[in-house]
């Protein structure tokens, strides 16, 4: 074991296992590193040592017993602070849940806890998920690792943050429109958002119901894979939750870092970054995109472009479907059961009340959100903008599923952009926006994308991503492994370990 | 029975059943303009029904913004969705369903913990003006 | 508030009315209609909450099956369409009362359309239209503090309680009801009086008014008679009791009436209902109609009732009320008047629960529309209110029968039953109310009113035998009543008259 806040989950298991390394000195590890780093970083709204440390003392003395532990026990973790974790404070990065304690846990948190994980505390994110920087956050700036005066993405921004610097060895994000996908991409990190219903919802703080999937953020493909299978199944709290067998992850990921990729049929998007669509595209992530492509082809490949014309209309579609789930789902944030109330001085009635209290705890972009959503959904315009979404969103499905008949899976940049410089597009909503430009088709259609590293660009890393068909999830992660072994082998190591903190950087 | 799960992802079969199902959702009751056109006006409405109490200058700023989004929005009536069903939920399924059995409730001071005012067990709200329910 | 209001008779001289109600039923599951939370009445307050129910973050709703069935078996016996593909909506508004900022309901895609209901009445049929049948849930309740009366107006906070947030609600609407001229109040009542039957004979509800199981929502609209289009309408709710639905209909009747003769117009509102006073007043006057935003409940699926399903309920449900009254007329050997008064005096269920414990079908109907009426009447509450089960009415009867009590005694034992003592046996016991037998009191009683009387005992041994009246009034005064009157007069005729 090189250096314990740089090694891969999958290497702290087998170390913990064979008991080199007790989850005390792991999570204790990462600890410091959080206690030197994260004043400069700013992934964690919440830290609790004491309780993370007392977490992974009883796994150790339960290994000691000789107690029968699941491969994930002891490895220490970070959730985005979405996810309601009992007794654990839950933000969503907003004012108005600030100080609340939950009663419960969401159901992917308390399987990460029923597999021994060790949760290191809650990562920052753009307030209720709606963001791209992780600038939306009510409570701090997140720093992107690779340079610090860069955005780590977002909304899952903490989580991408903690993970890259070595604050984390791996952590959950949520992905809406990209959530997952686009930090990942920025920061040089794997992250999968899975297939539309296969991890539960029940416990994550909602932002668009239909859209809303968690999945795992880390340094690996075969970390994802092992992360997702640990929280992926069916959940009878969850009505959307698809009850069939979550596909074979992580053997995918470990067959397709054998680097045979012969029959796969590959299509690259023209919508996303190829020929007549390559406005708002740096020249270098296409490049970077472009050489992944030919690496899929040295492996066997058969790579075609394929067009999707409705993916054009994503962008429109997301930001008229998304807000108006949120208008709805954000209604319950009124100051009567928990969280915060404003101006309640005796004086001001119930309406009162509530509006400042909404006014209060929300910030800019929630509420410009809510009231577009708002508008969306009223009567007179609902067939207009609403309903005529969701049958844009029937039109994007179809555009995947007519490209089903002659790919297994389809590709694209991650992001349009590598990460860009802190407070540069706060004031530009519809530039803030179009980071998601990639990232929306199969978040819209509820299929399954991976984003991985495909080199640097500017000096900062640059994301591949991968759809595949509905519960083809293991399509995402065996190619996504091919492509990271290959250029892993092709550079001499990981991406990730090019990383270096911005002082001591060669340029 | 059980809850369904078939591909293709759809919101509902196309050859969906008749009758009800196929009533459009809302009936417009007026069109929108193809340009969004959001004046101050609407925006203080929307944010009344949406109750945030916003402040002038958040109107003025949120106005410009929220007219620049329509704008880009708006561009979903470019598309032809003549015949095409709207996708309402991303899972083709049906049926998704729980036996009717008790399942334990939260202890009600747990319950209360979290308000920000309790009072003889209860939530307790300040007086609240309108329609008596 | 002073309406003017206009005679009934006259209201219908120059306007004809349309009714049109909505009913909300609370169904009887065992849990809520999207958690597992127990929906038992009159728990502590904020005891059957959970994080679905309290609308915490990131709770998410389930489905309960039962509470499905149930409203497609309502459905089914209004004779509607069971839809083959139904959804949840997402209806957005702010009250305290529901915790999530928008109730679950359904709005265009409900399970059940398009059914009927024939209301008898005085001989007559009405049929009511059912526009549609949905599930939706219902709300907290809040509690107004400070205020002089418990009302909002006025109040100083409100207290909110969820217990009964997330309980199962099946929303019944009628198409507009035209044509039932004087007798509106009357079929409005006997609509939901029938629409009551129906949901106790499926067992989908306990339908408890008094408890709020059963509320409705009472549109009423006149227009001038020979008018082609029909007036405006205005909506009472959460009307809750029978006897409320048909004055708050007669109610606006008559104000409407009055500001149409005023040459206003009917205000299109809410109302509410005086229990008190039998008046409505106006609830908000909305100054923007509400837009509720509906939108498909993106958190659940769509439910899809196969046929296989919707026959296999359609063959389980139960003998319903009109097809079980005609069986038991034809059982009882009733004429269609006899089984109406019954039906009329809401009696139905306690004759027939009567006769099943072993009473004869008239002596059912003879206690229940005769004795216990006039003492329902009397105390001014329903039948099914007084203290005493068709059990124990079978058991007075049976008495009766057995001679063990008289008609006068059983009375008096049933004193004792609504006064809470017991069974009628053990009543008469203990209160010592039965007939005296051939007994030794009951000889010497006799004997001493011949003695006591010797003309009138003379005029009986020689022929009058009318005359022996005035001895058995004589022994039954002696006995303070506890003789029976046909063994007296036995016993007299024994000893004065020959053969």
């Amino acid at each position: 074991m090189s250096d314990v806040t740089s090694s891969s989950a999958a290497d702290l298991s087998s170390a913990l296992q064979s008991g080199e390394l007790s989850s005390v000195e792991v999570t204790r590890a990462y600890l410091d590193r959080i206690a030197a780093d994260d004043d400069t970083i700013g992934a964690y709204l919440h830290v609790d040592a004491e309780a993370a440390l007392a977490s992974a003392e009883s796994i150790d003395a339960a290994r000691a017993k000789g107690a029968e532990l699941g491969p994930l026990a002891g490895v220490p973790l970070a959730l985005k602070d979405v996810v309601v974790t009992e007794g654990v404070r839950t933000t969503s990065g907003s004012k108005i849940l600030d100080g609340w304690r939950p009663p419960y846990d969401a159901t992917l948190a308390a399987r990460l806890k029923a597999a021994g994980t060790v949760l290191l505390g809650k990562t920052n994110m753009d307030e209720f998920a709606m963001g791209s920087s992780t600038e939306n956050s009510a409570y701090k700036v997140t720093r992107n690792p690779w340079d610090t005066d860069r955005v780590p993405g977002g909304s899952s921004g903490g989580s991408s943050a903690a993970v890259a610097a070595g604050l984390a060895p791996w952590a959950i994000g949520t992905d809406t429109g990209g959530s997952i996908r686009q930090p990942a991409a920025l920061t040089g990190l794997v992250g999968h958002k899975p297939t539309y219903g296969s991890v539960s919802r029940y416990g994550l703080i909602a932002f668009s119901s239909s859209l809303d999937q968690a999945g795992p953020m880390t340094r690996t493909v075969l970390d994802a894979a092992l992360l997702h299978e640990a929280v992926a199944g069916h959940d009878p709290l969850d009505s959307t939750s698809i009850d069939s067998p979550v596909p074979v992850l992580a053997e995918s990921a470990r067959r397709g870092a054998e680097g045979d990729l012969a029959g796969l049929r590959v299509g690259v998007v023209t919508e996303l970054g190829g020929d007549g669509h390559t406005d708002g595209y740096d020249p270098g992530v296409l490049e970077r995109a472009a050489e992944a492509v030919a690496l899929l082809e040295g492996m066997g490949a058969e790579v075609r472009q394929i067009s999707c014309p409705a993916f054009d209309l994503a962008l429109p579609a997301y930001y008229l479907i998304a807000p108006s789930e949120a208008s709805s789902n954000l209604a319950r944030f009124d100051g009567v059961r928990y969280g915060l109330r404003a101006g309640d001085d005796g004086s001001r009635d119930l309406d009162e009340v509530m509006a400042l209290t909404r006014e209060q705890g929300f910030g800019p972009e929630v509420k410009r959100r809510i009231i577009l959503g708002t508008y969306a959904l009223s009567s007179g315009y609902y067939d207009a903008y609403y309903g005529q979404a969701q049958k844009v969103r029937t039109l994007i499905t179809r555009d995947f599923t007519t490209a089903w008949d002659d790919v297994d899976v389809l590709v694209s940049p991650t992001s349009p952009t590598v990460a860009w410089p802190i407070g540069s597009r706060v004031d530009d909503p519809i530039a803030m926006y179009a980071a998601d430009l990639c990232t929306l088709p199969a978040s819209l259609a509820g299929v399954p994308a991976i984003s991985v590293p495909c080199g640097l660009s500017e000096g900062l890393p640059v994301g591949f991503q991968i759809m595949a068909p509905a519960l083809a999830d293991d399509r995402c992660y065996r190619v996504a492994a091919a492509l990271e072994a290959a250029q892993d082998a092709a550079r001499g190591h990981a991406l990730l370990a090019g990383i270096a903190p911005k002082e001591n950087a060669p340029s | 029975m059980g809850p369904t799960y078939s591909d293709p992802v759809t919101s509902r079969p196309e050859s969906g059943p008749p009758g009800i199902a196929e009533v459009e959702f809302h009936r417009s009751m007026s069109t929108p303009s193809p340009k969004g056109q959001l004046t101050r006006d609407e925006v203080a409405h929307l944010a009344h029904l949406s109750r945030l109490a916003v402040s002038d200058e958040e109107l003025d700023l949120f106005a410009g913004q929220l007219a620049a989004v329509l704008d880009a929005v708006a561009q979903v009536g470019k598309a032809d969705v003549t015949d095409v069903t709207p996708t309402t939920h991303a899972v083709p399924m049906t049926n998704v369903m729980r036996p009717d059995v008790v399942r334990p409730s939260l202890p009600r001071d747990v319950v209360l913990a979290g308000a920000p005012a309790a009072e003889d067990d209860r939530f307790r709200v300040p007086r609240i003006l309108g329609e008596e329910a | 508030m002073s309406d003017t209001l206009v005679d009934l008779d006259e209201v219908l001289t120059r306007y004809e009315p349309v009714i049109g109600l909505e009913t909300h039923v609370e169904l009887g599951t065992a849990s809520k209609m999207f958690c597992g939370c127990s929906t038992t009445f009159g728990a502590e307050p904020n005891t059957q909450t959970c994080p679905v129910c309290l609308g915490l973050p990131g709770a998410l709703p389930v489905v309960n099956e039962a509470a499905i069935e149930s409203t497609i078996r309502i459905g089914l016996a209004l004779g509607c369409r069971i839809a083959s593909w139904s959804r949840f909506a997402r209806k957005n508004y702010f009250y305290p009362d529901i915790p999530k900022g928008f109730q679950t309901s359904q709005y265009d895609e409900p399970l059940c359309t398009a059914g009927h209901l024939d209301i008898e009445l005085d001989g007559e049929t009405y049929r009511v239209e059912i526009e549609r049948v949905h599930i939706e849930e219902d709300t907290g309740k809040n509690l107004h503090v400070g205020g002089a009366t418990g009302r909002i107006h006025g109040a100083d906070h409100s207290l909110v309680d969820y217990n009964r947030a997330g309980i199962p609600l099946v929303e019944i609407v009628t198409r507009p009801i035209p044509g039932t001229g004087a007798k509106a109040p009357e079929v409005a009542r006997a609509y939901v009086t029938e629409l009551r039957e129906i949901l106790l004979a499926l067992g989908v509800s306990e339908v408890r008014m008094e408890q709020g199981n059963l509320r409705s929502d009472v549109n009423t609209s006149l227009a001038p008679i020979g008018s082609l289009d029909w007036g405006t309408r205005t909506e009472t709710k959460n009307v809750n009791s029978l006897r409320s639905v048909e004055r708050s209909v007669r109610f606006e009747m008559r104000r409407q009436a009055a500001v149409l003769d005023a040459g206003e117009r009917v205000v299109q509102e809410t109302r509410h209902f005086h229990e008190d006073s039998g008046s409505t007043s106006s609830g908000r006057s909305k100054e923007e109609a509400t837009d509720y935003r509906y939108f498909p409940e993106p958190d659940l699926v769509p439910i899809a009732p196969d046929e296989e399903w919707v026959e296999a309920l359609r063959a389980a449900l139960p003998e319903l009320p009109a097809a079980r009254r005609v069986r038991l007329r034809e059982e009882w050997g009733l004429s269609d008047t006899e089984m109406a008064w019954i039906v009329n005096a809401g009696a139905l269920a306690l004759v027939s629960d009567t006769v099943a414990a072993g009473a004869s079908p008239g002596d059912a109907r003879k206690w229940w529309l005769g004795e216990l009426a006039r003492r329902a009447n009397d105390s001014g509450v329903e039948l099914t209110d007084l203290a005493v089960t068709p059990k124990q009415v079978a058991e007075l009867a049976a008495l009766v029968a057995a001679g063990t009590v008289n008609d006068q005694l059983a009375r008096q034992a049933l004193d004792g039953v609504l006064a809470g003592e017991g069974d009628p046996a053990a009543v008469v016991e203990s209160r010592g109310l039965a007939v005296m037998g051939d007994s030794d009191e009951l000889v010497a009683a006799v004997e001493a009113a011949i003695e006591g009387n010797p003309d009138v005992a003379d005029k009986v041994r020689g022929g009058k035998v009318q005359a022996i009246g005035a001895l058995v009034g004589a022994v039954m005064k002696t006995t303070r009543g506890k003789a029976d009157a046909a063994t007296v007069k036995r016993m007299l005729e024994e000893r004065l008259v020959s053969n």
